[in-house]
């Protein structure tokens, strides 16, 4: 299926979770969190949410800043 | 400890703050905290890039640092809810630096977002630190918003520019019950001092440190303003007065 992820089209396997999403980015466990169309999702559900067609999803992590 | 330093409960152990943007590496930046003694810095959320080697957190964490998000970049209340959001998710702490600027030219806080968005993270459960003009009236709305310290700039972010209103400051000092911590524009280490001896309780900088030519020296010398100013304020300074006034006795001179 197609996801919009951090504004790139991506082709990712159906029925995939943000677990596997962020395994697959490589997201370090500590400093990462994840919304999908602007909802946060939280940490404890990262492994059974499953992801749709045409959602749009952040990946953001903690960098040095300000 | 006879002056603690106390935000929303919690006791910091210094009054610098550092911020980790603009250090060259991660070894720079490590040995600048450790000069600075701060025991909390920012950091900020961005886009994921796979490909980056370290993250700030392993030296925060080497060093046993609070961390403190921020939203930095942030144009709109939305955006920096979101990012605040993300920031609690990804840190596991409700603590936030909300930043919303008015645009990338000025990096100056636009006022009305910043109290719509601190409005909106409060009854969300965060504690704010609100990232803020040198605005009495502005600082004490962020104050009844729930804020739970008010971080005025001393000049815009990254300038080096130093306090160029500082009887704002001391207006924002006189009229504040939380915290007043100046965050913004510091350029050497007389500014940290000055901000202190304004009655600031605290001071956030980065890249007076992070981006001057011996980060870790740099840090020392604002350690020791902060510290310095501090005491100079709880000391009680002179008044100033236009006439000389001997502190040597007037009786008692030699006569010739």
């Amino acid at each position: 299926m197609e996801l919009t992820v951090n504004g790139e089209v991506r082709q990712i396997t159906d029925a995939a979770t943000v677990a596997d999403l962020l395994t697959s980015a490589g997201a370090p466990d500590r400093g990462s969190a994840v919304a999908v169309d602007g909802v946060v999702v939280p940490r404890s559900e990262w492994q059974t949410w499953r992801l749709r067609p045409g959602q749009r999803v952040e990946l953001v992590h903690a960098v040095q800043g300000g | 400890m006879d002056d603690p330093f106390v935000i929303a409960g919690q006791s910091l152990s210094s009054r610098l703050i550092l911020g980790t943007g603009g250090a060259p590496s991660l070894d720079v930046l490590d040995a600048a905290l450790v000069a600075s003694g701060a025991d909390m810095c920012t950091v900020a959320m961005r886009r994921l890039e796979p490909s980056t080697r370290g993250s700030v957190l392993d030296v925060l964490d080497r060093r046993g640092v609070r961390v403190l998000p921020n939203t930095a970049g942030c144009h709109t209340a939305r955006e920096a809810v979101l990012t605040a959001q993300l920031a609690r998710e990804a840190l596991n702490t409700s603590w936030v630096k909300l930043e919303v600027i008015a645009d990338d030219d000025t990096l100056l806080p636009d006022g009305t977002e910043l109290v719509e968005a601190a409005l909106e993270l409060v009854a969300d459960g965060f504690t704010v630190l609100p990232y803020t003009n040198d605005d009495p009236i502005l600082a004490r709305r962020l104050e009844q918003a729930g804020c739970v310290a008010v971080m005025p700039l001393g000049s815009p972010i990254g300038t080096g520019l130093g306090i160029r209103n500082p009887h704002n400051i001391e207006m924002i000092v006189t009229g504040s019950s939380v915290p007043v911590i100046l965050d913004a524009g510091i350029g050497t280490a007389s500014d940290a001092a000055l901000a202190m001896e304004l009655g600031c309780d605290g001071v956030l900088l980065a890249s007076a440190v992070t981006r001057s030519q011996d980060p870790a020296l740099m840090a020392e010398a604002m350690a020791a303003a902060v510290v310095a100013g501090r005491a100079a304020r709880r000391a009680g300074r002179i008044p100033q007065r236009w006439h000389a006034r001997a502190s040597s006795p007037g009786e008692g001179l030699v006569q010739t």
